[in-house]
Parts: structure tokens; C-alpha cells; sequence
């Protein structure tokens, strides 16, 4: 149980750690928010201003681009931003966006649901076709089910996310009409399900197949261990060893990986979004740095690394579960 | 109210049945190298009651014989041949499915190595009660009275907590007797142990042994030990069997063994027993030499590279086992220790050339001549 | 997996009987018993330890690749940038793999292609294994405060989404084929980093590691001798999935309109990850010209996986049997 809130204990300081790190990384990029109200006229390098013998039109670039990082205090030194940000942040302010003036925390309550079940949908996806192909092809290892998925799970695991989608977008959204090719967020339940299949499908068919691999090698390494012999020499029938002896011990890899899946297809899901037309947290963090939106890339980056946390921290939880040894090492300490 | 149980259906053998009848059983593997011939034609009986001492050095296809017999191994590159009766059933070849009825209710076995051969992820109480709900269909109190009731019979203590406990979290002695606890669950009529006590400290192993002892006289059944170490099966076992090479070189009552052993590789294992009679600094004997190579076809007797008694008979024919002048004595050498071609053949060894194998000098040069 | 099984039967004391018999006999334990296990693996098995027709055919493809990636303008085929066919052609005599929207034959330009994708790959990767792979190594060796920081910081590097970081730095530094061999060496450092120091410290707790520490070697020497040899295999395996990896995700920035602009002093040179963002566009009335590139992506890594993974098995086996 120690060990556990020491683990907890963690989290604030990797958001602290990440957020500034974010920062930091923002406001090296050159320019900044300026550059959606002055389109290109927006002055990237500063240092030429001081030049006495500009023209009038880089002059007057210049002096609109000083006037706006004025009024945007972006010009203040990082540390006072940072620590401005960080104590709206903490009250629930996570700024306004310069463009559209939306607050962030809106636009973020309204795409993370889109993107949180979009990863719901596709880890499902791959664990239901996962989880039984990869138990038959370990039990039956190197027989036809075996030999046909290892096969087909490289051919997935070497496709790139943005061909599949191309090709299922092409086969069955197109040709075959099966599925809208767009999601839109007022439509009714059912509805979306259905937007959201072919998404969710892109992205679960490249996760399944890493996944069924995982779990098939885990499971043919617990298969050749000592206890399994000596419960089949029990006379216990093999689908019950099956099940009750060696699924559990052979699911540390699948979960520590489909966790860090939780995280990574929430904010990382830009190509499946952008080819389908799904209103997520990918595309806005895309937009959010190359329009230079601070604050909305912050918030985001802020939100996915809890959500990453919080996902391991259930993950370990979930290993002192399948294994009372790891339980016990740890309440050792 | 009458229980259904799978252990239901086996009628006691006929009065004069052996309770295990092994004729000749072979055990062949395909491998990239060859067949490996791990048991070669290996016959025994045993009875409801007695011990059979099984020993030999690694390598020499005790383990695979004795899960050969129970029918344990997976079918694929196997070559099974031979009759294995249990109670006058004919079982060599039964398929696993078939085979399951008899695991763990007529015949069991324990292992080498309690840690690995017990699921660490399940409490001990579970792995005991499994088999009982799963053979003879009793619920779940009343199997876990059984399992409390055996572990206190294999002798430990606190039963009702060891239930709910952890293989890790017990020492090495009381996992092994955990296994077994679980394969005597069921009661079953046969018993392999396989190399039951080399993985426990020494002042465990007698324990275990005569745990095992003990389980067998009260329940009657028969028992295998199967073990390289002479030092288990003595005033052990009833009948002892040595093992060389996937064969059978001797077999005779423990007595009988110790006292008039015939083959050489006999009389090299008890020689290299380290005695408490010994002085100290005494150098210990070693048999000189390696295993022989079980792939492919047998040139003479497979003992003859490393035997002191060899002469070049052996290396042309192969022995095979013969009645000695005890009942029940069998030993399959052209040469035997104790007796007078046995002893030429060893004087002209000595003679014949320097370096010559003494197995009671551990200046070991492999191979005579 | 975490494997808390801190006692196994080696650390165990072994029973003084049992010296008279093996002491003296230096072979394996139970031989038989490992030949056994060894048949009783799964059917097929055994025939892991070959790398098989797969692993080569695999080869010749990556063989193939570099060859035209190298000697690609040398071959007798059209320039890829000109306008040589009408426009979407599908596949002809003329043109074997058709043209694109604007006429350009597609087999030369896919073919010039597999250059970008291949110095990508392979510097991002070789790059990580050096910094990555370094630091994995002295990581996994050494433990300490030495493997705990980089550890927290191949932590604090994973936990960044990819994206973020990859559209910061091409942000940052614009669109050079060497800006994005930065982005997607910083990527690939943590895993890199990671998946070395697990299997340096794995083999780090060898016997004949420590034994060679305990005799007093050098830490550099039990490195460079001991451990890294060991490590390097697997290590191969890896840089061949990583540069699949990478590849992809030039492919994918490509897509998402953040391809390479410039590339040894040319503009705007071809990338699959570009042709395949073109040729969605017309993917309704002219679908070659997005499957073409695609294709020939999906082969290469494809190939590359396949090749890193067979290598993986080959060795895993030695490593686990007996």
C-alpha cells in the first residue's frame, strides 16, 4: 500500500516537470500567437527591428508585432509565465484562446470525450480479437491459426496507420458505402458508433496485432513451465489449465503496453482524426503548435500526461493482482 | 446422497494383477540430430504395497521413463512402443484424454523442484482442492476440510493458514510437501517420485523420505522412487533397478543389490559413495568418463567405455539382462563383479596397460585399451 | 516481467550426497531432460533456429531497396520530376506502375523515394543506438544513481506525446531532411534507451559477468567484452524494427503535410509519406497513385520487421534453452 501512494505521490511532480518542459519548448519556437492575428507579416526574428534603415512596411510589421506581444505579456520573462499559468491553471483557468477567444478549458471538455472514446472503441476492439486469437495460437502454437496470424499481425504491425485508414476508407467507406465517412459530434448515439467504427477499426487492427503477438509469447513461455506439467499430471483437462493455470501469469506484457496505449492514442491519434474527420484532442494539439496556441497545447500536454499516469499507476496496481508476489516484495519494502 | 466422481469406474484388479506390469517399453525421440533412444526396452512389475528404487545418473532416461509410463509426454516427435499394464489395462496407448481419468486419481507423481512445479500465482489451497472438485465432484467445504486434513498428514503445521498462503512463501521442505499433499489427494494406487529430495537441504531430505514412507504404508500403494543417489533407495526401497543409458543393468532386491551386486556400474556407484568411515582428505571416486550419446544404434554395451571390467566382447556384442543365482536377480554383463570371469577380465585390465580406470583412484583416464 | 523469484533452486544449497556421483562427471544436467524439453517445445519448433526462406526473401528486399536507393538516377528510367504521360494513367508498358496527377511516372519516382526513407531510417536509428543504446548500456551495468536518472529521463521523454515534440522541433528548426532526422532521432532515444539497459541488465547478472567483476576487470573491459556482444544481437533486431518505425513516421509527418521541404540543397524532394498525401487526394478515381507509394512502404517495412524479428527469435532461443 506504500508503495502504491509513493507511486501516487509521483504524479504531481511529472505534471510540474512536463508542463514546464512544455513551456519552455513553446516559447523557443520562433514567433508566436502573433502570427494568427499579423498572418505572415508577423515579424519571426525580433532582432531586425533595430535596424534603423528598414522600409515602411517592415517597420510597420514590426511595431504591430511588438504592440500584440505587449498586450499578450508574451514578452515577459519565462519564469513569471509560467508561474501566471500555472496559478490560473490550478483554479481551473486554463486561458483563453487567442483566436477564436474560446476558453481552453471548453475546447478541451468538448474533444477529450470524442478522443477518450475513440481509444475506448479501438483498445476494445483489439482485445476482443486479440485476446482469444493470441490464447488458440499459443495453445496450439505453430498449427494453421498460429502460423496464419503471426503473418497477418507483421502485415498490420508494418502498415502504416495512414495507409490503413486510406485503404478502409477507400474499401468500405467509399466503395462499399458501409460507414459515413465523417463523424459528427451532434449526431444520435448509434449513429456515431457507427462514424467512429472505421476510426476506431484503423487504429484497433494495428493495436490487436501487437497485442495478440504479446500475449501469445508470454503464454507458450508460461506453457513450458514446470507447473503446468505438473497440473496437466494432476489430470486436470487442458482448457481448464488453460484458463485457470496460465492466462494470468501471462498478461504482464499485455497490460503494461495497452496501458501506455491509453495515452498515447488519446492525444496521438492525429492521422486516424484527420483522415476521418473525428473532432479530437490530436488535431487540436497539431493546430494548437503550429498556430503557436500556448495555451491550448498546455492544457493538453497537462491532461494526456495525467491521464498516463493515472493509467500506469492502475497498470501497477494491476501487477500486485496477477502476481502475489509482487504483492508481497513490495509490502516487504 | 450419492456423489458422482470420475474416480468412480475402476474396479479393483483381479487378486493376482500386479498393480503395474512395464514390458519392454521404448522411448524415442526425433530430433534435429536423430532419434534419441531414451529408454531402450525396459521391463518391471511392481506391487499394490512395495517400492521400486529407480537409479542412475543424469541422462540416463529414469525421468522418461517414469513420465513414459504415466504417458505424460507430448505426442509430437515421440516413438512410444511396449506394453504398460495398470491393473491389467493395457495403457501405453491410450491418448492424453484417455490417460486423464488416470492422472491423479489411480496413478500420481511428484517433482524435482517444488518451486517451478507449483503455480505461484494460485494459493496452495486452491492447488490442492482443484484436483479433489475436480475428480471426485465434493463442494467446497468439504474439500477444504480434505485439503487442511492432508496437509497436517504430510506433517505441516497450521494447516488452516498454509491454505490461503503462497508458494513463495514457504520454505523449500514444506513446498515439497505441499506437492505431496496434492498428489496424494486423491488417493491414488501409484506413486512416482522423481527425484523427490534433490532440490532440499539434507536435514530436509530424510524427512521427505520418510514422509513418503510412511504415506505409502498407510495408503497402500505402490511406489516408484526414481533418483541417482543409492543413498535415497537404501533401506528404502524393496527392489532396486539401475539405469544405464536408457536400459535396465541391473535389477534385484535391495538386499540382494547391496550385497551381491553384479554389474560394474553398479559396484562404481556404491564405491563412490563418500563413507563417514573414511579419513578425511580421502579423494572421492568418480565414475571416469561421460554418458554415452543416445542417438543412433547401440555398438556393444553402452557401459563399456568406462568400465574397469571391459574386454573387447563388450564392445562387439551387447549384453542383455539375465537371471543371476538369486531369485529375482538380473544383470546384464559378460563380465560380472564377484564373479571369476569378472575378476580376469579385471586383472588383465590392470595388467594390460598403465593408466589403466581404477575407480577407486580419482586419476581418472576415460576409456580402456 | 517482473520475475520476483529471488530464490531459485540454484541459490539453494545443494545436498552433499549428491557429489559422489556427478561431481566428477562435467556434463550438462540431465541431459535427457533438456532433450526432452527441447521436444516437447511446440511442433516446429526446432525449426526456429533456422532463419528460413522468409528471413532472406526479407533480406533481398532491404538489399534491393539500397541499391536503388544508391544507384537509383542511374538507372534507365524516366526523371521523376518531369512530365512524362498523361495525367493518372493507370499501369501501362509505358509506364509500369502509372502516373500521377500531373504526369509524372510513378516507378522513377518511387523509386528515388526509397532514398529519403532510407537515410532517415537508418541515421535516426543509427544515432539512437549511440546515444540510447550508450547510455542503456552503462545504465543497465552499473545501476545507481547513473541508471535511475536516465531512466527518469527516458520517462519524462516517453511521457511527452510524440506529436508535441515532433511538431516542436520541426516547428523550431523548419523542414530540412536533417531537421527531421533530429526529430526522429530525439524520438527514438528513449526507447532505444529503455529496451538496452533491460537487456544489459539482464545479462548483467550473469554469472560470468559478475565473476569477471569480481576478479577485478575494468568496467569498461567487462563491457566492452562481456556484456556488449551479448547485448548487441538483440540490439540488431531492434535497430532493424526501429528503422521501420522511423520510417513510418516520416511517412506520417509526410502525410500530415509536415514532410521534408528540403534535402541536400533540392526542393521539395519525393518521399512515399508525400506521394501518398498527393495521392489521396484522388483516391476515388485514381487510387494507384496513393497505393503505389503505399505499397512500396508497407513492403519495406514489412521486410524490415520481419528481418528484426527473425533475428530476435534466432538468438532468444540459444538464450532460454537450457
Amino acid at each position: 500500500m506504500g508503495f502504491l501512494l509513493r507511486r501516487l505521490a509521483l504524479l504531481v511532480p511529472v505534471l510540474l516537470v512536463v508542463s514546464f518542459l512544455t513551456f519552455m519548448l513553446m516559447t523557443m519556437l520562433p514567433g508566436g500567437p502573433e502570427v494568427n492575428f499579423l498572418g505572415p507579416q508577423a515579424v519571426q526574428d525580433l532582432s531586425i527591428c533595430d535596424d534603423p534603415e528598414l522600409d515602411l512596411n517592415t517597420r510597420t510589421a514590426c511595431e504591430d508585432t511588438i504592440k500584440i506581444r505587449e498586450e499578450l505579456n508574451l514578452d515577459d520573462p519565462l519564469l513569471v509565465r509560467y508561474f501566471t499559468w500555472l496559478g490560473n491553471a490550478v483554479q481551473g483557468d486554463f486561458g483563453d484562446s487567442v483566436i477564436t477567444g474560446v476558453p481552453v478549458s471548453q475546447t478541451i471538455s468538448e474533444r477529450l470525450p470524442t478522443s477518450i472514446a475513440l481509444m475506448l472503441y479501438a483498445q476494445a476492439i483489439a482485445l476482443l480479437i486479440a485476446i482469444p486469437v493470441g490464447i488458440i495460437s499459443a495453445y496450439r502454437a505453430n498449427g494453421v491459426v498460429d502460423k496464419s496470424t503471426t503473418g497477418l499481425s507483421f502485415a498490420l504491425i508494418a502498415l502504416p496507420s495512414f495507409v490503413l485508414a486510406l485503404v478502409l476508407l477507400f474499401i468500405f467507406g467509399k466503395k462499399l458505402g458501409w460507414f459515413p465517412t465523417r463523424y459528427d459530434i451532434d449526431a444520435a448515439f448509434r449513429d456515431k458508433a457507427k462514424a467512429m467504427f472505421l476510426p476506431a477499426l484503423t487504429l484497433g487492427l494495428g493495436l490487436a496485432a501487437v497485442y495478440q503477438r504479446l500475449l501469445r509469447t508470454d503464454l507458450v513461455a508460461t506453457l513450458h513451465e514446470d507447473f503446468i506439467f505438473m497440473a496437466k499430471a494432476k489430470g486436470i483437462p487442458a482448457r481448464r489449465i488453460l484458463f485457470r493455470h496460465a492466462l494470468r501469469p501471462s498478461m504482464f506484457s499485455l497490460i503494461t503496453v495497452v496501458g501506455i496505449q491509453v495515452g498515447a492514442l488519446i492525444g496521438g491519434a492525429i492521422v486516424v482524426e484527420q483522415i476521418f474527420l473525428v473532432p479530437g484532442l490530436g488535431l487540436v494539439i497539431t493546430e494548437g503548435i503550429l498556430r503557436r496556441e500556448f495555451q491550448i497545447v498546455q492544457a493538453s500536454v497537462l491532461v494526456i500526461t495525467f491521464v498516463y499516469v493515472m493509467v500506469n499507476f492502475v497498470v501497477d496496481i494491476l501487477y500486485g493482482f496477477l502476481d502475489p508476489r509482487v504483492r508481497h516484495a513490495r509490502s516487504a519494502r | 446422497m450419492s456423489r458422482k466422481s470420475r474416480a468412480e469406474g475402476f474396479p479393483d484388479a483381479p487378486g493376482d494383477a500386479a498393480l503395474l506390469e512395464v514390458e519392454d517399453v521404448k522411448t524415442y525421440f526425433r530430433t534435429e540430430r536423430g532419434t534419441v533412444r531414451a529408454v531402450d526396452g525396459v521391463s518391471f512389475s511392481l506391487e499394490r504395497g512395495k517400492t521400486l528404487g529407480i537409479v542412475g545418473e543424469s541422462g540416463c532416461g529414469k525421468s522418461v521413463l517414469s513420465r513414459s509410463i504415466m504417458g505424460l509426454l507430448p505426442k509430437h516427435n515421440l516413438i512410444r512402443d511396449g506394453s504398460i499394464q495398470f491393473e491389467g489395462t493395457e495403457v501405453a496407448n491410450l491418448v492424453p484424454k484417455d490417460m486423464q481419468r488416470f492422472w491423479g486419481t489411480q496413478m500420481s507423481m511428484i517433482f524435482q523442484d517444488p518451486m517451478t512445479s507449483l503455480n505461484p500465482v494460485m494459493k496452495i489451497g486452491n492447488q490442492i482442492t482443484e484436483s479433489l472438485r475436480y475428480h471426485l465432484d465434493v463442494d467446497k467445504s468439504f474439500a477444504r476440510e480434505t485439503a487442511v486434513a492432508l496437509l497436517s498428514s504430510v506433517g505441516i503445521p497450521e494447516p488452516k493458514r498454509r491454505l490461503k498462503e503462497y508458494p513463495h512463501q514457504l520454505s523449500g521442505g514444506m513446498r515439497q510437501r505441499v506437492m505431496i499433499a496434492i498428489a496424494l489427494a486423491c488417493g491414488p494406487k501409484l506413486l512416482f517420485a522423481d527425484e523427490p529430495t534433490t532440490a532440499l537441504d539434507v536435514t530436509v531430505q530424510a524427512q521427505i523420505l520418510d514422509l513418503l514412507q510412511a504415506q505409502q504404508r498407510e495408503r497402500f500403494m505402490g511406489m516408484i522412487l526414481v533418483t541417482h543417489d543409492l543413498g535415497v533407495v537404501a533401506g528404502r526401497a524393496d527392489d532396486i533397478a539401475v539405469m544405464y543409458a536408457g536400459r535396465i543393468v541391473e535389477k534385484a532386491s535391495a538386499r540382494t543389490l547391496f550385497t551381491q551386486m553384479r554389474h560394474p556400474y553398479t559396484e562404481a556407484l556404491l564405491k563412490s559413495i563418500p563413507k563417514l568411515s573414511d579419513k578425511s582428505h580421502t579423494r572421492l571416486s568418480a565414475i571416469a568418463g561421460r554418458p554415452p550419446d543416445l542417438v543412433g544404434e547401440r555398438q556393444g554395451c553402452s557401459f563399456a567405455a568406462r568400465c574397469p571390467y571391459a574386454q573387447s566382447r563388450c564392445r562387439e556384442e551387447d549384453p542383455m539382462l539375465r537371471d543371476g543365482e538369486t531369485v529375482d536377480h538380473q544383470y546384464a554383463c559378460f563380465f560380472p563383479v564377484g564373479t571369476p570371469e569378472g575378476r580376469e577380465a579385471l586383472a588383465r585390465n590392470r595388467a594390460a596397460s598403465e593408466g589403466a580406470i581404477d575407480v577407486t583412484d580419482s586419476t581418472v583416464t576415460p576409456g580402456v585399451g | 516481467m517482473p520475475d520476483p523469484r529471488a530464490d531459485s533452486p540454484l541459490s539453494e544449497s545443494l545436498p552433499d550426497n549428491s557429489l559422489y556421483v556427478e561431481s566428477a562427471l562435467e556434463i550438462r544436467t540431465d541431459a535427457i531432460v533438456a532433450e526432452v524439453h527441447g521436444a516437447s517445445g511446440a511442433p516446429g519448433d526446432a525449426v526456429k533456429r533456422r532463419l528460413g526462406f522468409g528471413f532472406w526473401l526479407a533480406i533481398a528486399w532491404l538489399v534491393l531497396m539500397t541499391f536503388l536507393a544508391a544507384f537509383g538516377p542511374m538507372l534507365p528510367l524516366d526523371d521523376p520530376t518531369d512530365l512524362v504521360g498523361k495525367s493518372k494513367e493507370s499501369f501501362s508498358s509505358d509506364h509500369w506502375l502509372g502516373t500521377d496527377k500531373l504526369g509524372r511516372d510513378l516507378l522513377s519516382r518511387t523509386v528515388s523515394g526509397t532514398r529519403i526513407s532510407l537515410i532517415v531510417g537508418i541515421a535516426a536509428v543509427a544515432g539512437g543506438l549511440l546515444v540510447g543504446g550508450t547510455i542503456g548500456l552503462i545504465a543497465g551495468f552499473r545501476r545507481g544513481w547513473f541508471e535511475r536518472t536516465s531512466m527518469a529521463g527516458g520517462d519524462i521523454l516517453l511521457s511527452f506525446p510524440a506529436v508535441v515534440l515532433a511538431l516542436a522541433i520541426v516547428s523550431f528548426r523548419g523542414r530540412d531532411l536533417w531537421d527531421i532526422v533530429l526529430t526522429l532521432f530525439i524520438l527514438s532515444v528513449a526507447p532505444i534507451l529503455r529496451l538496452t539497459r533491460a537487456n544489459s541488465l539482464q545479462w548483467s547478472q550473469r554469472e560470468f559477468v559478475q565473476a569477471s567483476r569480481v576478479l577485478g576487470a575494468k568496467d569498461s573491459t567487462i563491457l566492452r567484452r562481456e556484456v556488449l556482444p551479448n547485448v548487441l544481437m538483440p540490439m540488431a533486431s531492434l535497430a532493424l524494427v526501429g528503422v521501420a518505425i522511423v520510417i513510418v513516421a516520416e511517412g506520417t509527418l509526410a502525410f500530415l503535410g509536415l514532410g521534408i521541404q528540403t534535402a541536400f540543397g533540392v526542393d521539395d524532394p519525393i518521399s512515399w509519406g508525400k506521394m501518398v498525401l498527393e495521392g489521396s487526394k484522388d483516391l476515388e478515381t485514381a487510387p494507384h497513385i496513393a497505393f503505389v507509394p503505399a505499397t512500396a512502404l508497407f513492403l519495406t517495412v514489412l521486410a524490415l520487421n520481419f528481418a528484426g524479428d527473425k533475428i530476435r527469435g534466432h538468438f532468444d532461443v540459444r538464450e532460454s534453452s537450457l
